[in-house]
């Protein structure tokens, strides 16, 4: 005989517990994250590139963590901008999850980070679900990767604090249809703020550094009807 | 692979709780996965049966059951499934849903234990769920 018991939890309680108090943590002592997340290849390393070394040449102390199944490759790239740098080798792991960012941001995270840019594993699926403590969730597209991404990826793109469309310096070659991506971006997150930026062309520039920003003041972000779920 | 950290995060609740009530073995796992969570069923059943060899829950069963999207307007209050890929602007009235009723758990809904002693009411495990926080 067989007795069944209640057991009502959340799968991923533990995570989302382990991220609620880095991000109380971090806040607390003056550092807001920036997560970011996208397909391979879609930019994430060229946009951070751009604004870690922007946020050198204002004076806000900034850092970025970036994650990769393997190479050190984007860290020695984002180093370039001067601010500290770290690379997680995640061993075939395809996200990132709040006790393993805890542990590298342990002895290594600089006293007076204002902004923390986390460059997640380039997988649009189960980063999602993962939070990191972050303030401020970013998701990325280039212009090639067609106009349905966030219909593809929609929890995503639904659970995402900015929209970020990226290489739009490329938008006539690929035809990208910018209005079809606000409009799908908008069915699966009303009234989240997609910027257009491209590295080649400078559009954007600071966009990313500036929301951030306005997050670590204390300004209210976005919050999508997904992550309102009552479940 | 995801499902593996999702059916390790499993394996890792049911087996506390096994310890925290002696149980021997775990007849089944039955979970609740949305829509919207982003897991995919199958890959799902077959990381847990790894994940469970050597421990309490080996030869546990695994039921899914899915739960689809649902969302609640806040302007006119029509509820409705939101479909896939989820439509989240009312179909009613033309503005943003409010928040999604369901559609986005990834929940242990129930455990069936092997163990035959019967113990008393105390045992029966409930822990509270987290408001999953998005801000
Ligand atoms: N044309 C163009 N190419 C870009 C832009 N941003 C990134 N790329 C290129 O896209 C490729 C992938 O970029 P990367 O930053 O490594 O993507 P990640 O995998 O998301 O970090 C590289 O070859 C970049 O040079 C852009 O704004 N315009
Ligand atoms: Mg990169
Ligand atoms: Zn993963
Ligand atoms: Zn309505």
């Amino acid at each position: 005989m067989c007795r069944v018991v209640d057991l009502q939890q959340a799968v991923l309680a533990k995570n989302e517990a382990a991220a609620q108090i880095l991000r109380t943590e971090l806040t607390t002592r003056g550092t807001t994250v920036v997560n970011l997340l996208s397909s391979p290849g879609s930019g994430k390393t060229a946009l951070l590139e751009r604004e870690l070394l922007l946020a050198r040449e204002r004076g806000v102390p900034a850092a970025a963590l970036t994650a990769d199944l393997a190479t050190e490759n984007d860290a020695e790239r984002l180093a370039r901008s001067g601010v500290p740098v770290k690379q997680i080798l995640t061993d075939g792991l395809c996200h990132l999850e709040a006790d393993m960012l805890a542990r590298h941001l342990h002895n290594w995270l600089p006293e007076d980070t204002r902004l923390l840019f986390v460059e997640n594993v380039g997988n649009l699926v189960c980063p999602a679900s993962y939070d990191l403590g972050e303030s401020l969730r970013v998701v990325l597209a280039s212009v090639t990767e067609g106009e349905d991404k966030p219909l593809k990826y929609p929890t995503a793109f639904g659970l995402a604090h900015l929209v970020v469309v990226t290489k739009t310096d490329m938008a006539e070659p690929a035809a990208f249809d910018e209005a079809v991506f606000r409009t799908n971006v908008q069915q699966v997150n009303p009234g989240v703020e997609v910027v257009l930026t491209s590295v080649r062309s400078g559009e954007g520039a600071g966009c990313l550094l500036d929301r951030a920003l306005s997050a670590a003041e204390g300004s209210a972000v976005h919050a999508p009807v997904m992550a309102q779920a009552r479940a | 692979m995801h499902e593996m950290s999702v059916a390790l995060a499993v394996v890792d609740q049911v087996e506390q709780a096994a310890r925290s009530r002696g149980a021997v073995g775990v007849e089944s796992v039955s979970l609740d996965v949305g829509e919207l969570a982003g897991v995919v069923p199958d890959a799902l059943a077959f990381c847990f049966e790894l994940a469970c060899a050597g421990t309490v829950l080996e030869g546990a069963e695994l039921f899914t059951r899915s739960v689809p999207g649902t969302a609640r307007c806040g302007t006119c209050a029509d509820v409705w499934d939101v479909g896939m890929p989820p439509q989240l602007i009312c179909p009613a009235c033309g503005n943003a849903a409010a928040d999604l009723v369901s559609g986005r758990e990834l929940r242990i809904s129930e455990v069936r234990w092997a163990d035959v002693e019967a113990e008393a009411d105390a045992a029966h495990v409930r822990i509270r769920e987290p408001i999953p926080q998005e801000s």
